[in-house]
């Protein structure tokens, strides 16, 4: 099958003379239909700038975003329309997300008048009922008159999906979806992301900080991690878990605080050269991992921008020094 | 037609709810409201005194004559009464212009960008350099406003640029909101977003402004009334401060309540609105609004 | 680093008895919509060199409770009935009782709170020498030198250049440093307490890391007091070692970390628990807990929580239970805690030891 969204060195700079800085640096991957691929990194890593670029939200500095096959760029009024719509972002803070001035009625029948999914506002209504079943915001009547400041953040976040689905998206962008929601809330969003997955053949580009949560959705599916405006290593979610190669992606891995007192005592940890990410307007040379690294060597990481290559067990790592390596080089 | 009309009563009884909550922005809009009424339907009761009497020559304030008499012994009050309307309908005009202006090529230049951003921002930044009330005076000499609703467009055409940075950066602020971008990801067009998404957020700005400009084009007007750059041949507060003032009122004690009743009368009315921007904010804040 | 025991005056002064006690602490706010009723009797006591985790979501009460500690509520809220016993080399003062100039000395000198290292925890114009000294002059410690060769050593003891930081402004630093800072600005005057509020959220995972690490320190090391306020449990399983898990206002589960984690006997803390995934071991359904937060202004009848409880009965709705001892040191307010524990036989958290298989393994693959 070809991919529903592919990038190809797509490339981000903000900021001009001294002040520029590469945001997202040559990232390529493909995604499938059906798919859920998890992008994760820290902050500042460029995986909210990239998604927004995939979303057609912000314009890339160089390279292209393809939808079906066809560059963004290149498409005729009618694609791009269909393009704009099949493409949805769903935003991390669901206080921002909604405008505080219009009800929930409002908020869902606009976009399906405006591109005529239904006859008239009577339909439209009911129609913005059904979604917002879809969404378990039930029951759905009490919900639909309110303005968004009356519902919890949980609540909330369910009518931003609600939104989305209004135009029959088929690619959802999740930028930090749940990680404002109330810890005992996300799973359900979670799991109702995933029911749109299999009822509608959705396919989620997940972006997120937190590798638990990357885990527990794309488990079946893929991560890609970034690190300052790269990716470093991607493949399929239970061999990154469970066997990353990347130093930045083990580091990442045995950093993350666990919700377990025993398994926390005795996690692993990975001693880093260097506590602080560098700053984006003065990267290192090289892998700009080098200077925290604990597999580091001189002349080879600091020399060139490693390239992605494939892996046996699937995916791409771009680190170039071999596992074999490493061992020595620990001690 | 049920559904409108509850809707607007619901519209009037949520916004009068919210102005209360302000102690002294309510009081304002009374008094705002007090003197709107008393400068519209007063005139229709209480006929102008223009008869001159000579023996009641500038008499101070009594149950007769509530705010005293003139220079040729008529009642102060009836031309208070019926000195306010010009005044406040060519602040109004004046204010409404300028508020349109500002919102609509403020949000416009926020939204576009780019050139269209920068030739807006360009005239607003020459127009904002120009001294206003010394155009207004040379402008004055060559053109006649006999007719004040021509007055008040002009003073509205020149007091919007201060109000349209303002809304612009408001506007910028608000467009990077996640709301806006969603509204662009779904493809709602430029009109939703600036008419549905931007405005309505602003709406508590957009009404403290109007008011703000209202109070200025007060001033700005008594102004260039009381110069006697505009010939306006009506009762006015400011005619009739131009007058006291060019007969000398400032000069003997007698005439005082003859000039100082329509400064009072200007400052009472300025008072009251400007305090009553404290109640709108309220009254007009989307997130109130909806609490309700 | 600095390693060495700092100067801190520690050690056993209170005969024994908990250096801060809270017993039926209240804490309301009067607003338009009526009455907010976010602390709903409170009581419990903090031990000496003991790190305890308040937990809980939005709504909890959990950072109102740490506010309440040092008094740094509004103006608005009302704080009766309940009172807040602390007590240093014998003394004892009902901290809601203070006065404005003993409240002062009481905030740094006896009970320090961090906050989350956002920018707004600093004044932006100035430097940290300059917050420093401040601080150390409104509590009468004009010896300059004195104050400076402390922030040296504290700077130090957080892992942090002082010549580098020392000079700074505040936004001149990253989000991980700033919260070394707060944590050593609060140590500045020697406290016996220390209230962290989300000390790690908003940080990236690996500085994270860091300040797990230099709390522990602080913890096992200086034998430090300490009281976390988070949403994250996963703070909690790393730092604490008695968790307090907080709903509408109330504790409704208090007990060693290992019995919150593995014993849970209160749904709520339960449902949390199986609501988070770790990021080591396999595939663990999750499952969230239906319904939102309780509405502080319009709280249920009985059981703040049966609205969202699967083992809610009739009673629940009724009667509000109190904490009751579960176990050694373990106490939860649940009328059906036994079924609680039932469920959790048949259903076992897949934690503790289970995982630890699986970190056995991935250590190896990394070895």
């Amino acid at each position: 099958m070809a991919p529903i969204i592919e990038v190809r060195n797509l490339t981000k700079q903000f900021g001009k003379g001294k002040e520029r800085v590469t945001a997202v640096d040559s990232v390529s991957f493909a995604i499938e239909p059906g798919e859920t691929v998890c992008l994760v990194g820290e902050s500042g890593c460029g995986k909210s700038t990239t998604g927004r670029m995939v979303a057609g939200l912000l314009e890339a500095t160089s390279g292209e975003v393809l939808f079906e096959g066809k560059n963004i760029k290149q498409l005729d009024s009618a694609a791009f329309r269909r393009y704009r719509q099949t493409v949805q972002i769903i935003h991390q803070d669901p206080y921002s997300s909604l405008n505080p001035t219009q009800t929930i009625s409002q908020i869902l029948t606009a976009p399906l008048l405006r591109h005529n999914k239904v006859k008239n506002r009577v339909a439209a209504e009911a129609r913005a009922l059904e979604i917002l079943e879809v969404v378990d915001l039930t029951p759905a009547r009490d919900v639909i008159a309110k303005y968004p400041h009356q519902l919890s953040g949980g609540q909330r976040q369910r009518v931003a999906v609600a939104r989305a689905l209004t135009v029959d998206p088929k690619f959802i962008v999740a930028d930090e979806a749940v990680s404002m929601v109330d810890v005992s809330i996300r799973v359900s969003i979670l799991t109702m992301l995933a029911r749109l997955k299999k009822e509608f053949d959705v396919t989620f580009l997940f972006i997120t900080h937190d590798l638990a949560l990357a885990k527990y959705f794309a488990w079946e599916g893929r991560i890609t991690v970034m690190y300052l405006g790269r990716i470093v290593e991607d493949g399929p979610t239970q061999r990154l878990i469970n066997d990353p190669r990347h130093p930045y992606t083990q580091a990442l891995l045995s950093a993350v605080p666990e919700a377990d007192p025993e398994l926390a005592q005795h996690k692993r940890q990975i001693e880093l050269r260097g506590a602080e990410i560098p700053s984006l307007l003065a990267l290192p040379p090289g892998c700009t991992f080098h200077p925290r690294c604990p597999y580091f060597v001189p002349g080879r990481c600091d020399a060139a921008v490693p390239a992605l290559e494939a892996l046996d067990v699937g995916g791409r790592v771009a680190c170039p020094v071999r596992r074999q390596e490493r061992v020595s080089l620990l001690v | 037609m049920m559904g409108v009309i509850q809707g607007i009563w619901h519209w009037l009884t949520t916004t009068l709810k919210l102005m209360t909550y302000n102690k002294a922005g309510f009081i304002g809009f009374l008094a705002t409201c007090a003197i709107l009424i008393i400068c519209l339907i007063g005139p229709f009761f209480i006929p102008l005194d223009t008869k001159t009497k000579l023996d009641q020559i500038y008499q101070p304030p009594s149950a007769e004559h509530w705010f005293g008499t003139d220079h040729q012994g008529r009642d102060i009050f009836s031309q208070i009464v019926h000195g306010g309307k010009d005044v406040i309908y060519v602040a109004a005009i004046a204010a409404f212009l300028s508020t349109f202006i500002a919102v609509t090529f403020g949000t416009l230049a926020a939204f576009a960008g780019g050139k269209v951003d920068s030739g807006i921002m360009g005239v607003t930044d020459i127009i904002l350099t120009i001294p206003q009330f010394p155009l207004l005076a040379v402008l004055a000499a060559f053109i006649t406003f006999d007719n004040i609703t021509y007055l008040g467009l002009f003073l509205g055409a020149l007091s919007w640029p201060a109000l349209l940075r303002a809304v612009r950066s408001q506007a910028l602020s608000l467009k990077e909101r996640d709301f806006v971008e969603a509204a662009r990801a779904l493809d709602l067009g430029t009109g939703h977003i600036v008419f549905r998404e931007l405005v309505p957020n602003m709406m508590t700005y957009i009404v403290i402004s109007f008011t703000l400009a209202l109070t200025a084009a007060v001033y700005t007007q008594v102004g260039l009334v009381l110069l006697g750059l505009v010939p306006v041949s009506s009762s006015n507060w400011g005619v009739m401060i131009s007058l006291a003032w060019t007969q000398g009122a400032i000069f003997f004690r007698d005439a005082m309540w003859r000039i100082m009743m329509p400064i009072l009368a200007i400052a009472l009315f300025q008072l009251s609105v400007i305090t009553m921007t404290r109640s709108l904010e309220l009254a007009f804040n989307p997130r109130l609004r909806t609490m309700v | 680093m600095a390693k060495n025991k700092l100067d801190w005056q520690t050690g056993d002064a209170n005969d024994g008895r908990a250096p801060l006690s809270l017993e039926n602490v209240h804490v309301a706010y009067n607003t338009r919509r009526g009455k907010v009723r976010a602390i709903r009797g409170v009581t419990l006591d903090l031990h000496a060199g003991e790190s305890l985790a308040l937990i809980g979501e939005s709504g909890s009460g959990k950072s109102t409770l740490g506010l309440a500690i040092v008094r740094l509520l509004p103006d608005t809220a009302e704080t009766a009935p309940g009172v807040i016993t602390y007590r240093r080399n014998g003394r004892e003062v009902d901290v809601l009782q203070l006065k404005p100039g003993e409240l002062r000395e009481f905030r740094w000198s006896e009970c320090a709170m961090v906050f989350q290292a956002a920018l707004n925890a600093f004044n932006p114009v100035l430097k940290v020498w300059a917050q420093a000294l401040d601080t150390a002059k409104a509590h009468g410690w004009h010896d300059k030198d004195a104050v400076r060769r402390r922030l040296v050593e504290l700077l130090e003891f957080v892992q942090l250049d002082p010549k580098r930081v020392i000079d700074a402004y505040p936004h001149e630093l990253s989000g991980g440093m700033r919260q070394r800072v707060l944590i050593a600005l609060s140590l500045l005057l020697n406290p016996q307490i220390l209230i962290l509020d989300e000390p790690t959220t908003a940080l990236d995972i690996i500085t994270q890391r860091t300040i797990i690490k230099l709390l522990r320190e602080l913890k096992e090391d200086q034998g430090f007091t300490m009281i976390f306020i988070s949403h994250d449990l996963a703070i909690a399983a790393e730092l604490a070692d008695r968790v307090a898990t907080m709903y509408a206002g109330r504790v409704v589960e208090l007990g060693a970390s290992d019995d919150i984690f593995y014993r849970p006997r209160h749904p709520y803390t339960l449902g949390l628990i199986r609501a988070v995934p770790t990021v080591t071991g396999g595939f663990e359904q999750l499952f969230s807990i239906p319904g939102s937060p309780p509405d502080l202004v319009d709280l249920p009848k009985g059981c703040k929580f049966h609205p969202r409880c699967a083992f809610a009965t009739e009673r629940c709705k009724q009667e509000e239970p109190e904490l009751e001892e579960v176990g050694p040191g373990h106490t939860a307010a649940c009328w059906h805690w036994h079924e609680v524990e039932a469920e959790l036989r048949r259903n076992p958290l897949h934690r503790g030891a289970l995982n630890l298989t699986d970190v056995i393994a991935v250590d190896v693959e990394v070895a």
